[in-house]
């Protein structure tokens, strides 16, 4: 597997990303095409510039960790670990089908390289820290990363796990949230607002970073700029736009979890270029 | 009567040992000693559930998560996934009721290796009441499918099968009390997951028993000598798999099972022997078990009269299903 600095290298790879995506969750006819779209470019990053993993040895101990703790947005998971070498490109378009080892959610059964199965929300962070905290009483100098829904954050767990990283002084573990602003009922803020939202996190005590989460060399400095950080965790809050890079589906609440027609493929297909 | 079936049950002095959850935790220090996997987690507890042996010698390999059991389980799961053998431990209630969810997501989904240690089970935590009590966590420990669920009844179990959950690959549930117990085992007893143990010989019934409500099972068989009564007393440590062989042998040799344990009728063990009994060896059944109602504070001794759960209330169960079978 190729990795890379080079940002217009990196934003091809995120281009291929959005076509598989739109690609695969079109011919399962269903699936979440809008967070999977939003979260395109912080994949693309860790997994093709940050994170140091081998994905001719998927269980290498001092890899670092990824967890798609909003485990619907998979397709976007699916698609860069294809590229990267973990699971075959062409079986992509057997998302969410019987046999498949692309389901519905993140299930390690079928994929071991996946370092958690997820779908269940508010769960990814704690099973993150676990992680975490095993690498540090190994000496490891595994990393954990962790990928948040906003809507996820309205789960209880996720700020007892927010509570608990900070206190251990985990600088460790990474999360970012995929600040979409749109949940599958509709917008966050008329269903349950977060906001002030960093506030939240830096009152636990992590170091949060506000980002643009599509801007590939901002999502770049954010990962150095965590990874220098000792004593505590980082929370990247990434500001993105659900459906990214499809017009129609952009912060349209419809495409939480609804997949394109034939004809809405091949306008989207058209526009990611 | 043959009178080496008599000595059988009366060999069994019953003298009180410590409670299982203390045997929990001094086993758990000596698997830490020799094993460094071997990691914990409690939710500030530790001084209830007996971790705190384990957390005093290895700080580094303890983690207090505080009262937030959900977080607990699943930093478990984390934990376990990266190649430790975490135990995880709180009162039954709290861990098996509010870290359910992530016993489901996190643990018996992917399959990992988290042991999960309730303590305080039953309604033998006495005067602090049922929000504190468990009487639902076999059923919903069995309900999680590759999970091993133990429940061992005196200190020489509970030692011997917290080391063969750790030995085991997969995710654990292991239930213990808060009370003393009498001691039923010799030191140096045998136990293998999931092979029940045949505790004293007999041909008129069966009593299956777990927990603390095995002693209760010897009283009970030993009280029924004196009324010619010669009944079979199994101890089932492994609440699942069940030891589908020994039951229904029990069926077929006795053609009466009474169950008695310190839980809900209600998806308990009873229900669940009575599937194997249904499918290889129909025969009289009874149950001893809480009948559908919460307790109320008390002395455990107390609570365990009112609520049914003695050696009399079995032995009644006894003859009852003796007298359907004729």
């Amino acid at each position: 597997m190729k990795k890379t600095h080079n940002v217009e290298e990196l934003q091809a790879i995120a281009r291929t990303t959005r076509r598989q995506i739109i690609e695969m969750i079109t011919a399962a006819k269903s699936g979440h095409p809008g967070g999977s779209l939003s979260a395109v470019e912080i994949l693309v990053t860790l997994f093709f510039d940050v994170m140091n993993h081998d994905p001719s040895n998927p269980k290498w101990p001092d890899r670092d960790h990824v967890i798609l703790s909003k485990g619907h947005g998979c397709p976007v998971l699916y698609s860069v670990m294809a590229q990267a070498g973990y699971t075959p490109v062409d079986q992509l378009h057997t998302l969410r089908r019987l046999g498949s080892m692309y389901q519905g959610h993140p299930d390690v059964r079928f994929i071991p390289a996946l370092e958690a199965s997820t779908g269940s929300l508010g769960e990814g962070l704690s099973v993150g820290i676990g992680m975490a905290l095993a690498a540090r009483l190994d000496g490891r100098p595994s990393r954990t990363f962790v990928i948040l829904g906003d809507g996820e954050c309205q789960e209880g767990q996720i700020w007892e796990a927010a509570m608990f990283a900070p206190y251990h002084k985990m600088d460790n573990i990474v999360c970012i949230v995929d600040y979409n602003k749109i949940q599958l009922d509709g917008f966050v803020k008329d269903i349950l607002d977060l906001e002030p939202f960093a506030a939240k996190w830096e009152s636990f005590g992590w170091n949060v970073l506000e980002i643009d989460g599509h801007s590939i060399p901002t999502l770049q400095k954010s990962f150095a700029d965590a990874a220098a950080v000792e004593g505590k965790p980082t929370c990247i809050i990434a500001n993105t736009v659900k459906g990214k890079g499809v017009s129609f589906m952009e912060n349209n609440p419809k495409y939480h979890g609804v997949a394109p027609s034939q004809q809405e493929m091949e306008l989207a297909l058209q526009e990611i270029g | 009567m043959p009178a080496q079936t008599q000595s059988e049950r009366s060999k069994y002095e019953l003298k009180l040992g410590v409670a299982t959850r203390e045997a929990f935790g001094k086993a758990l220090l000596e698997l830490g000693r020799e094993n460094k996997n071997v990691v914990v987690c409690d939710a500030d507890l530790t001084k209830s559930t007996m971790t705190t042996y384990f957390a005093k010698e290895f700080p580094d390999r303890f983690f207090e998560c505080g009262i937030a059991e959900a977080n607990m389980v699943a930093i478990g799961s984390g934990l376990a996934a990266a190649g430790k053998i975490p135990f995880v431990s709180s009162f039954s209630a709290f861990v098996i009721n509010k870290g359910f969810e992530q016993l489901r997501a996190t643990a018996a989904y992917p399959h990992v290796n988290l042991k999960v240690v309730g303590t305080h089970s039953g309604i033998s935590i006495g005067e602090d009441g049922p929000s504190q009590m468990s009487i639902e966590d076999l059923g919903l420990a069995c309900s999680l499918p590759g999970f091993i669920v133990l429940s061992p009844a005196d200190e020489v179990s509970m030692r011997a099968l917290v080391r063969a959950a750790t030995d085991h690959n997969g995710p654990v549930f292991i239930r213990a009390g808060r009370p003393k117990v009498p001691i039923i085992y010799q030191a140096d007893q045998k136990f293998t997951i999931g092979k029940a143990i045949e505790l004293a010989p007999g041909t008129d019934a069966s009593i299956i028993g777990t927990g603390l409500m095995t002693s209760e099972a010897i009283r009970a068989a030993q009280a029924l000598e004196a009324e010619n009564l010669n009944v079979r007393v199994i101890d089932l440590h492994t609440i699942k798999p069940l030891d589908r062989d020994a039951i229904a042998k029990a069926a077929a040799e006795t053609g009466a099972i009474i169950v008695a344990e310190e839980h809900l009728v209600d998806g308990g063990l009873g229900v669940r022997v009575a599937q194997v009994v249904a499918e290889t060896h129909p025969c009289i059944m009874e149950f001893v078990g809480i009948e559908n109602t919460y307790a109320e504070s008390g002395s455990p001794e107390a609570l365990l009269e009112k609520y049914g759960l003695t050696s009399i209330r079995i032995a009644d169960a006894v003859r009852r299903a003796i007298s359907r079978k004729r």
